[in-house]
């Protein structure tokens, strides 16, 4: 389904600040798959799924989705198979629009935009139902600017949006690091919910171990711009956030110990 | 009396400098994009008109849809400048806006050109109606209601189209790609293409306003376009201070028209006290700076009395 083929990319290349964020990543996922990323900051978790979307281009490597090699396009070009939602709950919405028509624009995702109208009466009545899945009760605050909802509304109303035209992948970047817990549990049992039903294929970036375990049939763990551990099925289910420690200090030579109780 | 007829005179000339506030409110205010090419593009409008007009003896009605499409290009390198060679936005629009100040010269061959017994689209009008002298009233408040008929009339359309454009597809994406354009490149949108074609748009308006000024005042000049951008951001403020609460699109438009005729009035009153025309620049500037500054002194307040308590 994606297939990323000795990717490299290195940011302020010949400068000080010069950093390898993905160093020769090589990564396949199969149609269906829901895959959990952990990592440290700075492990190029956010880079690969931004090289993915389109936001930057790699320095060296392929990227192939559904058989269509994607790694030059323009990012809006390729985004009509890709549904994303990011980790600031501001990225995904236009604030000063109404949540019908932010719901509008993204139901309009890889189709041709022209001079009819924005927002269709039929299309209405599809928003309610969709809305009402989120159990939010935005279906009657269709009117409502966005910028009036909270952090865990608007991505809820984002990840209605990614998926609002089917996406063949769906990329989730750490979507709920900036909501409270229960908002976050929230939120992601909406995303478990709608790519169960649409038997999406994801990715999750997320900085929280007992997530990454619970949710997804397979998980990858990226240290220092590599992919360090890929476990999928009945293995990945067995996995205890020990275990994940445990790699995580291998990989790191022991220097991760400080960041513990972070990633814990 | 006097006052009356200056503010019946405002009224006429807030009415032709609409459309130039209407083309400043789709770059600042929705696509947010500070766009300096208009003081260039109104400038264009109305040397495109008169040069037309009085060079090549055409229709005033061609000139203006000639004078709008010239603005449109300049709207057009403005944008390729910005998004093509990534030069900063508010750069961009202050190269074309140079540019232009040469192109305008070559455009007129001269700095100004006067319309002084030509027949302008105020004049149609005029001929159709009976004289001034048959109506009873001054030749000069004939002409008044006349442009006032004819800003009316083209700023009314104008409303029109704008409305509804910016309810279609394309026009919801522009929106959209002013507000968070990241979101809607996720949602498949070329937001280059969208911010070029809102710079297309306004400044086909603000040159269309330039023609219509042009025409209405009888002559145009190099340096018509100076200080345009502050007036049409005077009628923005204006009209979003006295309409604050106003949340209907096609509403919020007509606030902008109301602010346009309003800074008229203000700059007749002020003109009437005794102030020199040369100072008004100086008076427009400060008008929008206070006008700018309201609600962050409304929130300023509200935050000391947060405090307090």
């Amino acid at each position: 389904m994606l297939q990323l083929t000795n990717i490299y990319k290195t940011f302020n290349a010949n400068t000080v600040n010069e950093k390898l964020v993905l160093n020769d990543i090589d990564l396949e996922l199969n149609r269906g798959d829901f895959v959990t990323v952990i990592g440290g900051n700075g492990a190029g978790k956010s880079t690969m799924l931004n090289l993915i979307a389109g936001v930057h281009y790699p320095d060296q490597g392929t990227i192939i989705l559904d058989g269509e090699d994607i790694t030059k396009l323009p990012e809006h070009v390729r985004a009509k198979n890709l549904g994303r939602v990011f980790q600031d709950p501001m990225m995904g919405t236009a604030s000063n629009m109404e949540i019908e028509e932010n719901l509008a624009l993204a139901y309009r995702r890889g189709k041709k935009r022209g001079l009819g109208w924005g927002i269709t009466k039929e299309e209405r009545e599809l928003y309610v139902d969709k809305l009402k899945t989120l159990d939010l009760g935005l279906e009657t605050r269709l009117s409502t600017k966005v910028g009036l909802l909270s952090g865990g509304q608007r991505q809820a109303l984002t990840l209605l949006m990614a998926t609002l035209q089917q996406p063949k992948l769906l990329l989730l970047d750490e979507h709920t690091a900036a909501l409270d817990p229960k908002t976050a549990s929230k939120v992601l049992e909406l995303s478990q919910q709608i790519i169960a039903e649409q038997a999406l294929t994801a990715l999750m970036v997320t900085h929280n171990m007992k997530n990454a375990i619970q949710y997804g049939n397979r998980l990858i763990m990226m240290y220092d711009a590599k992919i360090i551990f890929d476990v999928s099925g009945e293995e990945k289910q067995k996995l205890h956030v020990s275990d994940l420690l445990e790699k995580f200090e291998k990989a790191s030579g022991g220097e991760f110990a400080n960041d513990r109780m972070i990633l814990a | 009396m006097n006052i009356i007829l200056a503010l019946f005179g405002a009224a006429s000339q807030g009415l032709t400098w609409a459309i130039l506030a209407l083309g400043v409110y789709i770059t600042f205010r929705i696509l947010d994009f500070p766009d300096m090419t208009c003081e260039g593009s109104f400038a264009m409008g109305g040397s495109v008109s008169a040069a037309l007009m009085v060079n090549l003896n055409l229709d005033p009605f061609v000139t203006l849809i000639v004078a709008t499409l010239a603005g449109m290009l300049a709207g057009l390198i403005t944008g390729f400048l910005h998004t093509k060679l990534k030069i900063p936005a508010i750069l961009s629009g202050i190269l074309t806006m140079v540019a232009l100040y040469s192109i305008n010269l070559r455009i007129m061959g001269q700095a100004n050109t006067s319309l002084i017994g030509m027949n302008t689209i105020i004049s149609f009008v005029k001929n159709i109606l009976p004289t001034a002298q048959q109506l009873g009233i001054r030749d000069s408040v004939l002409q008044t209601g006349v442009t006032m008929f004819v800003g009316f009339i083209f700023t009314a359309v104008m409303i029109i189209v704008l409305y509804w454009f910016f309810g279609t597809e394309i026009g919801c994406s522009i929106r959209a790609t002013g507000n968070n354009s990241a979101m809607m490149r996720a949602q498949g949108v070329n937001t280059d293409g969208m911010k070029t074609f809102g710079l297309v748009i306004s400044n086909g308006l603000i040159a269309l306003s330039g023609a219509l000024v042009t025409q209405s005042q009888g002559y145009a000049d190099v340096g018509m376009g100076v200080g345009a951008i502050v007036i049409g951001l005077a009628s923005i403020v204006i009209g979003e201070v006295l309409f604050s609460h106003v949340k209907n699109f096609a509403h919020k438009l007509i606030a902008i028209v109301i602010g346009s005729i309003i800074y008229r009035a203000i700059i007749a009153v002020v003109l009437q006290i005794g102030l020199n025309s040369n100072d008004l620049k100086l008076l427009t500037a400060i008008v929008v700076a206070v006008a700018l500054s309201v609600p962050v002194l409304r929130k300023n307040k509200g935050l000391v009395r947060k405090e307090v308590a």
